[in-house]
């Protein structure tokens, strides 16, 4: 006879209370390590994907006289005038300590041409690089080969021309592959060719005008890729898109805060379900407790049965939340359909940290209960019959 | 040599007029190896006392000593130790734990000494042999007759071995046979040295005890050892 098996025969006597005090803690620390699962997925598919949503680093010719507007950001100078990249360059940035975290590299040839005699902005891309850094292009056709240009929705419109038509550039003959449908943004002015090609419209072989460049940055800091970066191209002026990394991480940290708020209020009404259902069941034992303290158990004792009672259903509760909110956490992830692919992985350290704050959470909320119990006076306890 | 010294002992509920003087002034002295009767009216003061012999209804005034021990001087830990270690209840509605056996009923004051499990064992399953219930070690509350509950909880007053045993109406819910068999039970444990105290209506009863106390309206109207007892303890 010990006080564990006082707790134990107790719990199987009052399956009912036990089972709803295991519930309300199940259902906390499931919210808890559902959400936490499912955030942590969804963050890391998050921040890949907004990595991936275009460029975030740009690698410009160091310049003091002109400003060039892309995209709506001001993104510091270039000038076709000046020194260029050399295009041989780019391999340095395989070289940097974060050069994994680098997604794609997009070299550029900027360069004004004569178009059906119109002027207008042309633009060599790789579009291997472009796929990546432009995923919202809609393209109509197909992208352009040596001696094809695509064409932004506007240049098309004011040039007149369909996919198949052929025209003239700076007295050279290309044919149209495609059109990007309407971006809102300066892509519908341009007409993009590959970079060969551009290359050689404006002599400009082997050289290009600037880099784009997609960092997966979730786990390092932008300012570190920009300053390896710079390192490795000192004739360049490399600059974050500080507007794009800042509202990616934003976004990710009120999604994660509006998470963990709804997990906290969740623990909170577990806590204060434990809390209310030990109360309960302290006031149904009032003879029991009487009876203990009337054969000398010690005020101590008497919590000791009531927090083993608390801890066992707890670490319980623990291991069953861990499974149930993970388990929520996949069929949340699969029904979301965001294209999270692969299953969710056991993560210990979280089963460990559900069952460790399953613990904590039904301790706390019964040490007014066990209090409670401890001080009850034997006497009136067991007059009270 | 006095074993229990009762000195001026009373207990009151309320304050100034309102008050009510449930017991007042008790002055008595109770030997090791006595077997005392309380007695008295409904009302009269009779289960209040038994709870402040018990260490579990402080007086209001006087003191109360058990081999040399001022019992309500001590602090709550050591008042538990002191229930534990010196005094045995037995109740008239049994209090038994109904969700533990018939022998871990008996082990609960057992439960939190630092014997290991077969010595408890061992010494549940001889107090369960001094009242008869041997075979019975595994049955429920719920699965025994209300006689064998009652020797159940004599069991578990007596499994710790204490100086003292208080009882309280211990037959009130036994017809006469099981009320006789409990009876000569208590004198038994008399006969071993163990100090008895009971309250009880029942004058058959009283007639087991070697004295017997009679209360009225909170204060102690007679004391006497009866010839009665005498012939009960001879037979």
């Amino acid at each position: 006879m010990t006080l564990k098996l006082i707790s134990i025969r107790n719990l199987m006597r009052r399956k009912g209370k036990a089972a709803f005090i295991l519930a309300g803690l199940v259902v906390g620390v499931a919210t808890v390590v559902g959400i936490f699962t499912f955030v942590e997925a969804t963050t890391h598919d998050i921040a890949h994907k907004l990595e991936q949503y275009g460029a975030n680093i740009l690698i410009v010719p160091k310049t003091e006289n002109l400003s060039l507007s892309y995209g709506g950001l001001s993104l510091g100078g270039v000038s076709f005038d000046l020194e260029e990249i050399r295009e041989s360059e780019l391999a340095r940035l395989a070289t940097i300590p974060n050069h994994r975290n680098i997604a794609a590299v997009g070299p550029i040839v900027l360069g004004v041409a004569s178009v059906e005699s119109r002027r207008m902005l042309l633009a060599g891309v790789d579009f291997k690089a472009a796929e990546i850094l432009k995923p919202w292009w809609r393209v109509g056709g197909r992208f352009p080969q040596d001696d094809e240009v695509l064409l932004g929705a506007e240049a098309a419109r004011a040039l007149g021309l369909e996919t198949g038509q052929g025209l003239s550039v700076n007295g050279r003959n290309l044919v149209v592959s495609g059109r990007i449908e309407l971006t809102g943004s300066q892509d519908d002015q341009l007409a993009f060719l590959t970079l060969a090609t551009a290359q050689q419209l404006f002599a400009k072989s082997g050289k290009i005008s600037m880099v784009e460049v997609a960092a997966l940055c979730k786990d390092c800091p932008i300012e570190d890729m920009v300053r390896q970066i710079a390192a490795v191209l000192p004739g360049a002026k490399v600059m974050a898109i500080q507007q794009v990394v800042k509202s990616r991480m934003e976004a990710l940290a009120q999604f994660q805060k509006f998470s963990y708020g709804i997990s906290a209020v969740v623990l909170f009404i577990g806590g204060l379900v434990v809390l209310v259902t030990m109360m309960g069941s302290v006031r149904e034992r009032t003879e029991e407790i009487g009876i203990f303290r009337a054969v000398g158990f010690r005020r101590s004792h008497i919590m000791q049965v009531v927090f083993l009672e608390a801890g066992i259903i707890s670490a319980l509760a623990g291991v069953f939340g861990y499974g149930l909110g993970w388990a929520s956490a996949a069929a949340a992830l699969a029904l979301s359909g965001d294209g999270h692919s692969g299953p969710v992985a056991f993560a210990p350290a979280l089963a460990l940290g559900a069952v460790v704050l399953a613990l904590v959470l039904g301790l706390v909320a019964t040490v007014y209960p066990a209090q409670m119990a401890s001080r009850l006076d034997p006497n009136e306890a067991l007059r009270a019959l | 040599m006095s074993y229990i010294v009762a000195d001026q002992l009373g207990k009151s509920f309320g304050a100034g007029a309102a008050a009510v003087h449930a017991v007042s002034g008790l002055n008595f002295r109770i030997a090791p190896g006595e077997f005392v009767a309380i007695m008295g009216e409904s009302g009269a003061g009779k289960s209040t006392l038994l709870g402040m012999l018990g260490a579990m209804n402080a007086p209001t005034t006087g003191r109360l000593h058990v081999d040399g021990i001022d019992v309500y001087a001590l602090n709550p830990d050591r008042l538990a130790d002191f229930r534990r270690e010196y005094l045995g209840f037995v109740f008239q509605s049994f209090h038994l734990i109904p969700y533990l056996s018939v022998i871990e009923n008996v082990m609960l004051p057992l439960a939190v000494s630092r014997q290991g499990s077969p010595e408890k064992r061992r010494r549940a399953q001889e107090a369960l042999a001094e009242v008869g219930l041997g075979g019975k070690a595994g049955r429920l509350p719920g699965e025994i007759s209300g006689g064998e509950k009652e020797r159940v909880a004599v069991a578990r007053a007596i499994v710790n071995e204490p100086p003292v045993l208080l009882a309280d109406e211990p037959t009130g819910n036994l017809d006469s046979g099981n009320s006789r068999e409990i009876m000569r039970m208590f004198q038994r444990l008399n006969a071993s040295g163990m100090t008895v105290i009971m309250v009880t209506h029942s004058a058959e009863c009283s007639g087991y005890a070697g004295r017997v106390m009679r209360l009225s309206d909170g204060r102690l109207k007679t004391d006497r050892r009866t010839a009665v007892s005498a012939l009960r303890r001879a037979s």
